[in-house]
């Protein structure tokens, strides 16, 4: 299993949940319950650091969950196992979800998710693979993943390993040319054993993508540039391990699931709202959302 | 140059299955071709997208390869500064570019294709290792040491062919400054081309009993400090030359090493705060300051202030 056993202190880390080689298999229950767990730590990170992104880390959390819970192989005990199946963070901003499925993982102590943002963290505002043991990806400038992510795939394919990259992409960060390129350069070197996520919300900073950047047809854009494109509500774990499951088949180019989202989800004043994009709750919002969490 | 960093690759890739290249549609020009041809496999043409490239090489870095990812100097840094910020430089990956056409002796395609900001840009990320060669026997040399170097490496390579002033014997020592001549009037610090435009006003100025001490600083970054120093200390006056803006490149660099640690007067002979044009490569040189004759001139004026 990736992630400690419900009921387990989340506190006690590492050491106990980590198995040489991870394929865990939870439960659409037990994932549920995850993903409430990766919501918390989201509002009280970010809370405590007094800033930071909650939106977008919270619209991706179930994708978040089904790729820690169903999908890598990895070993947090070995970050850098040259055999782990890869899972690449583009929107850097939404390094609370991702800091807090490490943790939950075992790559470090669930109470270090408290440091975030502050002097001398190893959990930088934005991913810092320098420093974070189980980021892959430096990232905060958007617009850089994908073409990271193709860089991983390849080096995959001429040392002949089988594992997989998973790409996490912001629907705003697509407005990018440089995704555009990526996209391009996937389907041209027919990288299939990648795989993109776009987390969906339809919101980026300034408001609606429809009215910041309209970035429709979405779907026939991926089409048109050579990908298998799948469709799915990205809070539904079973069609979100459908389409993994599905992406894993596709041969010979790569696969994009566009994952539709709300922003904020889970936490009701923030749904839809571009104001909590890049802006922590305070205290008494912490509260009224960890209550909302229970 | 070129051709010498195109057989080299040829023969690293011989040498470590881990070698892979990258081009942005000018591997006829950089010379990556030669990489291309002897191993497709690894060899990577991304089109004309530069920033994608340079994002592929750091995933191919950060997955255990040594990618070497090749455009003009104008493209990279220019085009994709960002990307080799965050994606190369902030997480320290064992990414090699080299890019060629750099300074204005590209010539006739004109200010567009004038690299003349490059190093500025590069110089200023840190942990970035920077070699300008001085011919083609260095760059070899150079080539190899970023191979086998782990970390971010910039080569910056010209369009040209230069004149060699190194013989088959030479190795090339990363970080430390090669002294090409001894004298001790004044100490002319040169990189590139201006290496070989250095030893010949050199030899004019001799003529005019004024004996000049040589230094190729092939390694930019992290400058030798202690030959600078040394210099400044042994001759009382220093020459920077290069294919550069004055900003930003080797002369600000070596001025600030020199004001902090041995202030001697110091002139700078670069291109001045402008664009060029198109133009034969030696024209250009001559109008925008970067011969031998400009060296002369900013040595003779750099004696005057020495003797004031
Ligand atoms: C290159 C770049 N430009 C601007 C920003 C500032 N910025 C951070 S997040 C963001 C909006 C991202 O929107 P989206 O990708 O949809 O992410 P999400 O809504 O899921 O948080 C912007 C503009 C940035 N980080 N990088």
């Amino acid at each position: 299993m990736s992630l400690p056993k419900l009921g387990n202190s989340s506190s006690t880390t590492s050491a106990d949940n980590v198995k040489a080689e991870v394929f865990s298999s939870l439960s659409i229950k037990e994932m549920e319950e995850i993903a409430k767990r990766l919501r918390r730590h989201i509002i009280t990170m970010t809370g405590k650091a007094g800033s930071g992104h909650p939106g977008g880390s919270l619209s991706a959390v179930e994708i978040v969950t089904v790729v820690y819970c169903r999908l890598l192989r990895h070993k947090p005990s070995d970050p850098q196992w040259s055999d782990r199946d890869r899972f690449v963070l583009s929107k850097g901003h939404a390094a609370p979800l991702l800091y807090a499925a490490l943790a939950e993982c075992g790559y470090f102590p669930v109470d270090e998710l408290l440091t975030l943002r502050q002097m001398d963290s190893r959990l930088q505002g934005h991913t810092d693979r320098a420093v974070t043991p189980g980021v892959e990806m430096s990232a905060g400038a958007l617009g850089q993943g994908l073409s990271f992510t193709i860089g991983i795939t390849l080096a995959g394919r001429l040392n002949s390993q089988d594992y997989r990259a998973y790409v996490l992409l912001g629907d705003g960060e697509c407005d990018e040319g440089q995704i555009w390129e990526g996209a391009m350069a996937a389907a041209h070197f027919k990288v299939d054993n990648l795989t993109a996520i776009v987390d969906n919300n339809r919101q980026q900073i300034d408001g609606w993508n429809r009215d910041v950047m309209n970035l429709d047809p979405f779907n026939s854009k991926w089409l048109a540039f050579g990908w298998h494109v799948i469709e799915v509500d990205g809070h539904d774990f079973t069609q979100l391990i459908d389409a993994f499951n599905q992406a894993k088949m596709v041969k010979g180019q790569p696969t994009v699931i566009i994952a539709h989202t709300i922003k904020g989800k889970g936490v009701s004043f923030m749904e839809n709202n571009p104001y909590f994009h890049g802006k922590a709750p305070n205290a008494e919002e912490v509260e009224i959302a960890l209550k909302e969490l229970e | 140059m070129r051709q010498s960093y195109g057989k080299t690759l040829v023969e690293l890739g011989n040498e470590n299955p881990d070698i892979v290249v990258l081009d942005a549609d000018l591997s006829r020009s950089t010379m990556t071709q030669l990489f291309a041809g002897e191993f497709p496999n690894r060899f990577f043409d991304c089109g004309i997208a530069e920033q994608n490239m340079v994002g592929i090489a750091a995933g191919l870095a950060a997955s255990g390869k040594i990618p070497f990812a090749s455009t003009f100097a104008v493209f990279a840094p220019g085009r994709c500064f960002d990307q080799i910020r965050m994606s190369i430089a902030q997480p320290k990956l064992n990414v090699k570019l080299v890019t060629t056409h750099g300074g204005i002796s590209v010539g006739e395609d004109g200010t567009s294709h004038h690299s003349i900001e490059d190093l500025s840009l590069i110089c200023s990320l840190p942990g970035f290792t920077v070699i300008v060669p001085a011919d083609a026997i260095e760059t070899a040399q150079a080539v190899r040491v970023a191979a086998t170097s782990y970390g971010p490496f910039y080569v910056r390579l010209c369009r040209p062919k230069v004149p060699l002033v190194y013989d088959q014997d030479y190795r090339f020592n990363l970080g430390k400054a090669v002294t090409m001549r001894q004298g001790k009037d004044v100490t002319i610090i040169a990189m590139g081309l201006m290496v070989s435009a250095a030893l010949e006003a050199a030899d004019d100025l001799m003529r005019e009993d004024i004996d000049c001490h040589i230094l190729n600083i092939s390694t930019l970054k992290p400058i030798d400090k202690v030959a600078i120093i040394s210099a400044a200390a042994e001759t009382g006056a220093i020459v920077t030359a290069e294919e550069h803006l004055e900003h930003g490149g080797l002369g600000s660099i070596i001025a600030q090493v020199i004001a902090r640690h041995y202030p001697v007067p110091i002139e700078f002979v670069a291109i001045k705060d402008t664009y060029a044009q198109s133009g034969e490569s030696a024209e250009l040189l001559q109008r925008y300051g970067l011969t031998a004759k400009d060296i002369k001139q900013a040595v003779r004026s750099v004696i005057k202030r020495k003797g004031g």
